[in-house]
């Protein structure tokens, strides 16, 4: 177990590095850093000490380090588009985000774990066979076209909910929260289903496959058999043996949920880093790319090792396997 | 003259009699599919031909014609369109169509790139082993834990940085094309990859290298062929996907430029009139959206099950 662990965040390390290296060169080759922070009207002397004071006169291995070294005390740069410092901009757009992606993690889960094991159970019944069709076409459908589908019917139409932005937002500290108001939640569905809606079908049609394969073994039978309550059977044993996978793809798809959370921050201007960056990516505004790039990287490492480490907190078989027990 | 027309007709009745056109004709919803992306398909390459106006060309747009619902005469101009105008007067159905064209163009364009690339690494991997292979297949695992959208917005975010801004809107596509293609490369390369570990095993590879040919030509002539299969498909699935990836960028507004709208630069546009009833403006390109995705994608599904030996 240590050994294993050991091994894992050693590799962690080794693909932040590469990834930093990766970010350090867009800074370093992509125009030219002087120009870009100076404007067209600085002098030569000027140019001179900007270049001596971001460290550029000096060999490439110290300027990395310097990089490495800035960017573990929180020192991300100066974004070119607005000349504040990355970290604020990020800082400023985090809650958005987090907030976004928690409601909506919830909601694939919850939704997709329940729904999973109703079709599961109620096989042939025709609420899980229209469950089952809908859920096919949500997966085929691009999310941006989802997001401005529900838009269309709940805020245009129905007009029910609002079609952007948070809504009203209480500080606490150097947090937002948009939790404690009634437009702030108000204005959290939509959103929130769009960005939930690809990985809710993906964990539903998982668990209902999975279920529907441990119902049919020997040691729910014997439950049956011994005269255990079907709640206990179904939600004591077969649920619970279902998860591993769900663990295994729902780690998998928070990564991807930081991708869609791009889109779905563009279709509902939500004021969150996915809208940053895309600002970002049309502007060439360098740092900021460069930054989210690192922080969407130490994210999923971060993820896959929780993911490797939840297996054997779930499945004991793993862990007698690496401990050499048997 | 003659032989090689029985030749022709020889070849077009084995592949009439063939297992796939079997399974093909058994499937009518992959019939339908199929005839759903031949018409588009044809549509999008016919353009010039068949669109009632080039949508391309600002001044054959009349600001007068803006807005006009489909089918229903304009208040000012008179003028019906087929399924109405956007806010600059650009017909709709036009617009379908040159962007669909764009939105194939690039899809096609983009998976010959990545089918190279994951090919020939994937050969590569496959064939020498060793460090060869560790360092190939560790990039493209490092590259699979970013999803495909980050990793063509990052390539296309540095390719504009490093391009001159002179030559940024006419090279959008190129860049286009190449970021969706290198994003996806990892997919090929593993899977060639896992068959040519198979293939280099057999004895026809073995016999190739005890006469003595190079290590190039045992891979492009010999263990090629046989990885097509697999990759055929999962190129066709890939298109599907590629096509929405690529409407997603321009969507997001950075694809292609709106002087020459893809699918996605439509839906981008339309999407400001849903609030004030002109639906049209959207509705109508989403819907070619998801007919070609759908029906490539259904393709693709049954290419895999036809050309699986085990589902048979």
């Amino acid at each position: 177990m240590l050994a294993f662990l050991i091994r894992r965040i050693a590799e962690a390390l080794v693909v932040m590095v590469v990834v930093a290296f990766f970010a350090f060169s867009m800074f370093r080759f992509m125009g030219d850093p002087v120009a870009n922070m100076m404007g067209p009207d600085a002098t030569i002397a000027d140019r001179e000490a900007m270049t001596k004071r971001l460290g550029l006169d000096q060999p490439f291995p110290v300027q990395f380090a310097a990089f490495l070294g800035n960017v573990a005390e929180g020192d991300f740069g100066v974004s070119f588009r607005v000349g504040r410092p990355v970290i604020d901009l990020v800082k400023e757009r985090l809650p958005a985000t987090l907030e976004l992606a928690l409601i909506s993690g919830l909601f694939a889960l919850v939704g997709g774990i329940g729904l999973g094991v109703y079709t599961a159970l109620r096989r042939d019944g025709l609420l899980s066979r229209a469950i089952m069709a809908i859920s096919l076409i949500g997966v085929s459908l691009p999310t941006f076209l989802i997001g401005i589908a529900l838009i269309y019917l709940f805020a245009v139409e129905l007009r029910w909910l609002p079609s952007f932005g948070r809504g009203e937002t209480v500080r606490i500290g150097g947090w937002t929260t948009g939790f404690l108001t009634g437009s702030g939640l108000a204005s959290l569905v939509l959103p929130s289903i769009t960005l939930g809606l690809f990985q809710m079908t993906l964990i539903m049609r998982l668990v209902r496959s999975e279920m529907l394969e441990v119902l049919r073994t020997d040691y729910i039978r014997f439950a049956r058999a011994r005269g255990l309550t079907t709640r206990a059977i179904h939600f004591g044993h077969a649920l619970k043996n279902t998860l591993v996978p769900v663990i295994t793809v729902t780690g998998l798809q928070l990564g991807s949920i930081v991708a869609f959370a791009i889109i779905t921050e563009t279709v509902f201007q939500w004021p969150g880093v996915g809208s940053l960056f895309i600002s970002s990516v049309q502007a060439v505004d360098v740092p900021v790319m460069a930054t989210y790039l690192l922080f969407v990287a130490g994210f999923f490492v971060f993820v896959n090792l929780v993911v490797d480490l939840l297996y054997f907190a779930v499945d004991p078989r793993l862990r007698s396997a690496t401990t050499g027990g048997h | 003259m003659a032989a090689a027309d029985a030749v022709r007709a020889g070849r077009l009745r084995r592949a009439l009699d063939s297992d796939l056109f079997y399974s093909f004709r058994r499937s009518p919803l992959t019939v339908v599919a199929a005839v759903v992306v031949l018409v588009i398909g044809l549509a999008a390459l016919l353009a010039p031909w068949i669109a009632p106006t080039d949508p391309f060309d600002p001044s054959s747009l009349d600001l007068m014609d803006g807005k006009t619902p489909p089918l229903k005469p304009n208040e000012f101009t008179g003028h019906t369109f087929l399924l109405g105008t956007d806010d600059q007067g650009r017909d709709v159905f036009s617009a379908i169509l040159y962007g669909a064209r764009i939105s194939l163009l690039v899809g096609f364009a983009s998976v010959v790139v990545s089918m190279a690339i994951g090919i020939a690494l994937g050969l590569l991997a496959g064939y020498r082993g060793g460090w060869v292979d560790s360092v190939i297949m560790r990039v493209a695992d490092v590259q699979l834990t970013f999803p495909d959208l980050l990793v063509a917005l990052m390539i296309f975010g540095i390719a504009r940085g490093a391009l001159p801004i002179a030559a940024q809107e006419h090279m959008a596509i190129p860049v286009l094309i190449l970021s969706i293609g290198i994003a996806k490369w990892p997919q090929y390369a593993r899977t060639v990859r896992g068959v040519t570990m198979v293939e280099r095993g057999k004895d026809y590879v073995q016999a190739a290298r005890v006469v003595g040919l190079p290590a190039g030509k045992i891979m492009r002539r010999h263990i090629l062929p046989n990885v097509l299969g697999p990759v055929l498909v999962i190129a066709t699935l890939g298109l599907s996907l590629a096509i929405i990836t690529e409407a997603t960028l321009s969507f997001l507004g950075v694809g292609v430029p709106p002087t020459s709208p893809s699918l996605g630069t439509l839906l981008r546009i339309g999407q400001e009139y849903i609030a004030s009833g002109e639906w049209w403006i959207l509705f109508f390109p989403a819907i070619a959206l998801v007919a070609i995705a759908l029906s490539v994608n259904l393709l693709g599904d049954w290419l895999r099950d036809a050309l699986n030996p085990r589902l048979r």
